[in-house]
């Protein structure tokens, strides 16, 4: 080979090389991009059409006439909607998401506030459904139609169709009131606030960070009852999907030949059998986690919890669009994300598809 | 519907609770916790708050001209002004301030800031504005009828005619404030006055300063040592923003918190039996009432207007399920505002009511349309009021919706029947007549809204009364003239006017001195103690 051909061969190759990731980071980003128009769309026109008066919000129902007037252009709704939401874009592509009504605060201030206090509770909700989600779904689907698999689908069955407003309120009233296990409403009791100083915004991490254990174990006394409740919720999720994922697997002829080989049936189901959902159980394990972080409005409402939740219903009952519209766009950068996560798992828990690749 | 089944659904879990023996948690003794909803809440500023809650936080925080002291809320007293004289032509006012005021970062508290923050309501023109401009002030002249000609003399001059005690109650509302001018401007920003900074932080002379205030969290005071009246018992003061009223229970019942300020009855009902937690009832100032839009043609009809006051059970709703909570009154003015009369002519009585409207041509009813907030206790009243309507034939079908779009209906006038409460600006009777009372243009782009114009009632003659007892100097002539008015507006106005509201507060019974006034801003947190 020439060195001529031998460069050309190399650029060749390192065009090849790149053009799959190029590929992949513009359909990302055209996907990406779109998601957000979409979303930033919708929201603002439904926010628009809503019978609830944004100027009202702000300066109530007894000031003049000239006040309202002013307020209103102020905030620019007297141009026509259209307008309105080109300057919106606009503003957002400059990082500017505008400042609430209801805090005074820039909205990008107040979710850098809100949004850790859901991860947090959302994290330590995942981590009680997965790990028992999962283990509860593959007991449920090897003892198929036995005692143990009614048992575990009524138990999901419950969590599904329990309102978590009243598990809240029950659990609140037997393990705080009554017996006194775990701590009230909020984040943190009031004599605990403000001692840690604020890093990620999850407190357990921040309390860890600056080593202060009775502010961490206060912190996790007050998480420990929504998570769980949340937890029941998502568990009951992952348990059913699992179960009927498994079910699918061990019907296949691989299991028999396994067994027959002599295995123990402890590992064809563990290992080979659970090994082989793992690429739908990240899709919904990812799911599970968007729903989470979501907020969960009655959740957040009867525990008291700062989180996205709250804050996006208070938004949302004042017309405050900036803060509704900011909110929207973190849900969906969620979703966005953790579909890029669980794409990146995939390859990680199936070979097949790291061969693809 | 949400109510009633969260109510069936802790009914069911109340038994639960009965077995288990309940663990104990207490607050610190000089730290009062408070739980509430404020999602209202948008700002701390004097200059621009409107809001129940800020102006009940805001009053804990700046001291203001005059005020109605918690030590006596029905007399007016100085508070930064110690004493005050009012020349002959009842238009100039001046105000000794009390020596050696200070702000809490030991600014002195001067008359020059306390002119500046006056002139700064007006000049801000936010939603408390409308309180100073109805003096004749304006962003023009404001500045040259506010002065200060020496840091312990605060005169002002009034354009409009006044009467002086309407004045002076204008100077004991939450816009009266005084604001440290120094630090403020120290964080103007493109000529806001401290708006931007002032919304979130506080530069006061009052009882407690403004620690935190985190959005759907809490908020934090704690008690300024300089301030002028004797000192706190409380120190800290945390207001945490529960919005579902069960758990307010639960975190009273466990002791996490002092006191709960948004209860339900039943919750009410069930708490009265623990002996930890006691349960006080204020009157409130709001007056509750449903306003007939006489554009309809049926509702221009005052005999028909009349029959509709006498097919209302105000004593049967008092006596069932709103006992403790309302009480009737039905004249536009609460009990405990100058010039108030118990007046209660209307009574319910169908047959009375039938025969009048069969005078009026209506022997045989008509159908309406209810426009009612989708909570309670408006929904529980809009179904009895449904339902003694259809006695005397008239038909109401109820349309509930979120109370800020029922505003907004009456706002733009397109509405038959609306339920709504009213609740007064400032402790004077002016506050509420000017809004029941006031319409002399019925156009549909007045200056202001006041009630008698969103419900269509145009009353010239009834206009220039309200407006001469606003100017009557004479406080006694001053009150019979409201008397007039509010029979006036009781017997023919298009207000079903039922009840007054009381505020009930469970607490734990280790807390004392705690009291709400007739006013959000009537609310003192510096004569708790635990």
């Amino acid at each position: 080979m020439t060195a001529a051909a031998e460069a050309a061969h190399t650029s060749d190759g390192w065009a090849r090389r790149f053009a799959g990731p190029i590929r992949l980071a513009s359909r990302l980003l055209l996907s990406v991009g779109l998601t957000f128009l979409g979303l930033t769309c919708v929201t603002f026109f439904i926010g628009r059409v809503i019978p609830i008066d944004p100027v009202l919000a702000i300066v109530g129902d007894k000031a003049s006439l000239e006040t309202y007037n002013r307020v209103r252009i102020e905030i620019g709704l007297d141009q026509p909607i259209p307008v309105q939401y080109w300057r919106y874009l606009m503003k957002v592509l400059h990082g500017d998401f505008g400042i609430s009504v209801i805090t005074a605060h820039p909205v990008l201030e107040d979710l850098l506030r809100v949004f850790p206090a859901t991860i947090e509770l959302s994290i330590f909700s995942l981590i009680i459904g997965v790990i028992l989600g999962i283990p509860l779904g593959v007991v449920a689907a090897t003892h198929r139609g036995r005692w143990q698999d009614q048992v575990i689908r009524f138990v999901s069955l419950l969590g599904y169709s329990m309102p978590v407003f009243w598990l809240g309120l029950v659990g609140l009233l037997l393990f705080y009131a009554k017996l006194g296990w775990v701590e009230g409403p909020g984040r943190l009791d009031v004599a605990f606030d403000d001692i840690v100083p604020t890093v990620t915004g999850l407190i357990t991490i921040d309390s860890l960070i600056s080593g202060d254990d009775d502010v961490f174990w206060n912190a996790v006394s007050h998480l420990i009852l929504p998570s769980s409740i949340l937890g029941y919720l998502s568990l009951a999720y992952v348990a059913r999907m699992t179960r009927s994922f498994m079910l699918g697997q061990l019907k296949q002829e691989y299991i028999l030949a396994t067994l027959a080989k002599g295995l123990s049936p402890f590992r064809v189901v563990w290992v080979h059998a659970l090994g082989n959902v793992w690429v739908p159980l990240v899709t919904v394990i990812a799911l599970t986690f968007g729903s989470l972080l979501e907020g969960a409005v009655l959740t957040e409402t009867v525990f008291a919890w700062p989180g996205l939740g709250l804050y996006l219903k208070n938004s949302l009952f004042n017309a405050d669009l900036s803060a509704v519209l900011g909110g929207t766009m973190v849900v969906g950068v969620c979703y966005i994300a953790l579909n890029m996560l669980s794409d990146v798992i995939y390859p990680l828990v199936d070979p097949r598809a790291r061969e693809r690749r | 519907m949400l109510n009633r089944f969260r109510f069936a659904l802790m009914a069911a879990v109340a038994p639960l609770a009965l077995t288990i023996p309940a663990a104990q948690a207490a607050t610190p003794t000089q730290t009062l916790v408070m739980a509430m909803d404020f999602a209202d809440l948008i700002t701390f500023d004097p200059g621009e708050s409107y809001e129940i809650s800020g102006q009940e936080f805001g009053a804990n925080i700046y001291d203001r001209l005059v005020r109605y002291e918690a030590e006596d809320l029905d007399k007016l007293v100085g508070g930064v002004a110690e004493s005050w004289s009012i020349a002959s032509d009842n238009k100039t006012y001046t105000f000794k301030l009390r020596p050696n005021l200070k702000f809490a970062n030991g600014d002195p508290v001067t008359a020059d800031d306390l002119a500046w923050s006056m002139q700064r309501v007006v000049l801000l023109d936010k939603t408390p504005a409308f309180l100073f401009t109805q003096l004749g002030w304006n962003k023009e002249n404001v500045k040259s009828l506010i002065t200060a000609p020496d840091p312990h003399t605060l005169t002002f001059k009034i354009v409009e005619d006044t009467a002086p005690s309407l004045v002076l109650n204008l100077m004991s509302t939450y816009a009266a404030s005084a604001v440290d001018k120094k630090v403020a401007m120290s964080h103007e920003k493109d000529g806001d006055l401290g708006n931007a900074w002032l919304k979130t932080n506080s530069a006061a002379s009052g009882a407690y300063n403004l620690i935190s205030w985190k959005a759907d969290e809490a908020v934090t005071l704690e008690a300024n040592p300089g301030y002028r009246l004797a000192s706190q018992h409380i120190k800290r003061v945390v207001i945490r923003h529960v919005p579902e009223p069960a758990t307010q229970s639960l975190l009273l019942g466990k002791g996490d918190i002092d006191i709960a300020r948004g209860l339900s009855p039943d919750q009410l009902a069930s708490l009265g039996e623990n002996k930890d937690i006691r349960i006080e009832s204020f009157p409130g100032g709001d007056n509750y009432y449903l306003g007939l839009n006489t554009s309809e043609e049926h509702l221009k009809n005052p005999k028909v207007r009349q029959a509709m006051k006498m097919l209302v059970d105000y004593d049967g709703m008092v006596k069932t399920f709103l006992k403790d909570r309302f009480f009737v009154q039905q004249t536009f003015l609460p009990i405990g505002f100058l010039g108030a009369i118990p007046y209660n002519p209307w009574k319910f009585d169908v047959a009375k009511a039938k025969a009048l409207l069969a005078e009026a041509g209506y022997a045989n009813g008509f159908e309406l349309e209810l426009i009612t907030p989708n909570a309670s206790p408006w929904t529980d009243i809009a179904q009895s009021v449904q339902q003694t309507m259809g006695q005397g034939g008239i038909k109401l079908k109820l349309v509930q919706v979120e109370q800020k779009q029922m505003l907004q209906a009456m706002r733009a006038r397109k509405f038959q029947m609306v339920q709504n409460s009213w609740a007064p600006d400032y402790k004077d009777p002016h506050s509420n007549a000017d809004t029941f009372a006031h319409n002399d243009d019925d156009s549909d782009t007045p200056k202001i809204k006041p009630l008698a114009w969103r419900t269509h009632w145009l009353q010239p003659e009834l206009t220039k009364e309200t407006m001469a007892a606003s100017r009557e100097p004479d406080t006694a002539k001053r009150v019979k003239e409201y008397e007039d008015l509010q029979k006036k507006v009781t017997d023919d106005g298009p207000f079903i006017l039922m009840f007054q509201d009381k505020y009930q507060v469970a607490m734990r019974s280790n807390v004392k001195g705690f009291k709400l006034g007739i006013f959000a801003d009537f609310n003192y947190y510096r004569t708790v103690s635990k």
